[in-house]
């Protein structure tokens, strides 16, 4: 442990696992890192009541880093093996961490029955919009026209936006923010593992190395700036035309509802079983 | 039976002057803090340089920050959130805390 810096995360972070972590100059991922630790620090909660699943990609080395109970699954399955973590045992809070290839191309399928069934889990997804650590294969995100190595003539196919994706699957709540936003990141986070049901944290990053060098945004400096320019906060979205939303996503709490979670409704009908 | 150990007196980190110089700040409405910078974890992404509204620091040889103005600090704490190493710390340099009894 560094004993000069004095700082929060450092109570958090496993000293033994070779920093500075592994991740690219500038990425994304550490900021998010930095915002769950500083989310779960506010809320309070102990270190073994938190258990942290991840899939693989850039992402999946997340949970590695910090000293709670963690989880390192198969590509695309972080939910299917956190849903058996929390049936197993309601009391946990479990988060789901995952890239945006992982939760919504290979998992795709997981994700939305996830959401759809409502479980108390935190799912984050860092939505760099490219497959990073497998090579810069275009992703479900990767926006149209945007080159990728299997996208060298700019991608054909449309992107879709996994929050709008998640409030239509039915989860209870979601929310957006930037790694540039860290602040808003750090209380949407938080409020994603207070709220009971499905909520999804998605949190646009930025991916220099695979995504920018091939679309004239080599530095992480330069994608900070595109996704400060490019966000708008929700509260304002509605104000404005629609010709200046075209290329932007919003940031800010999409929805927020509450309904009873899927470990509330099997109680019921566990009790309803022994009265009968 | 053991014999008690010598309670071996700490040296004081507090500087002699250190309530003079907040009295002073405070009645001119300044704050200065301190950049607490690891440079083995900084990997030189530039982000604390490019963002930093005051210019604290500067780039040296190597990519990575150097703490040019410690003074110009405001406090806004975007490198420390920003920085995705966990390299920087910004610190109050005067904080507030409890006065010593026996001091004066």
């Amino acid at each position: 442990m560094p004993n000069n810096a004095t700082r929060l995360p450092h109570d958090y972070l496993r000293h033994d696992k070779k920093f500075p972590h592994v991740w690219c100059p500038g990425c994304g991922n550490g900021i998010v890192l930095g915002s769950l630790i500083r989310a779960i620090d506010n809320i309070g909660l102990e270190k073994d009541e938190i258990v942290m699943a991840s899939g693989i990609g850039c992402s999946g080395r997340l949970p590695v880093y910090v000293d709670f109970n963690t989880l390192h699954t198969t590509h695309g399955r972080a939910l299917t093996f956190a849903t058996g973590i929390k049936l197993a045992k309601p009391s946990l809070k479990v988060i789901a961490v995952m890239g945006d290839g992982d939760a919504t191309a290979i998992g795709g399928n997981h994700f939305i029955h996830a959401a759809r069934r409502n479980l108390d889990l935190t799912a984050i997804i860092i939505n760099n919009q490219i497959f990073g650590m497998t090579g810069g294969q275009y992703s479900p995100t990767t926006p149209y026209g945007c080159k990728a190595s299997t996208a060298l003539y700019g991608n054909i196919e449309h992107a879709f936006s996994i929050a709008e994706l998640a409030v239509t699957a039915g989860a209870s709540y979601v929310a957006r923010s930037s790694v540039f936003h860290a602040k808003l990141l750090d209380k949407i986070i938080a409020q994603g593992i207070q709220r009971r049901g499905f909520s999804v944290i998605v949190a646009m990053s930025n991916c220099h190395v695979q995504y920018g060098r091939r679309n004239q945004m080599g530095s992480p400096v330069i994608m900070m700036e595109w996704l400060r320019d490019h966000a708008v906060r929700i509260e304002k979205a509605g104000d404005l035309p629609a010709k200046d939303l075209q290329d932007k996503f919003t940031i800010g709490v999409l929805a927020d509802v509450d309904k009873p979670d899927y470990i509330e409704e099997y109680q019921k009908i566990r009790e309803r079983a022994k009265e009968g | 039976m053991t014999p008690p150990k010598k309670k071996r007196k700490k040296p004081s980190k507090e500087p002699d002057d250190y309530w003079k110089i907040k009295k002073e700040l405070k009645e001119k409405g300044i704050k200065l803090y301190n950049q607490i910078f690891f440079r083995d974890w900084c990997k030189a992404c530039g982000i604390c340089i490019a963002f930093c509204p005051k210019n604290v620091f500067n780039r040296d040889k190597e990519g990575k920050p150097v703490i040019e103005k410690p003074d110009d600090c405001i406090g806004c704490h975007f490198c420390e959130l920003h920085c995705p190493d966990f390299a920087i710390t910004i610190q109050e340099r005067y904080p507030d805390r409890r006065r010593k009894k026996n001091g004066k």
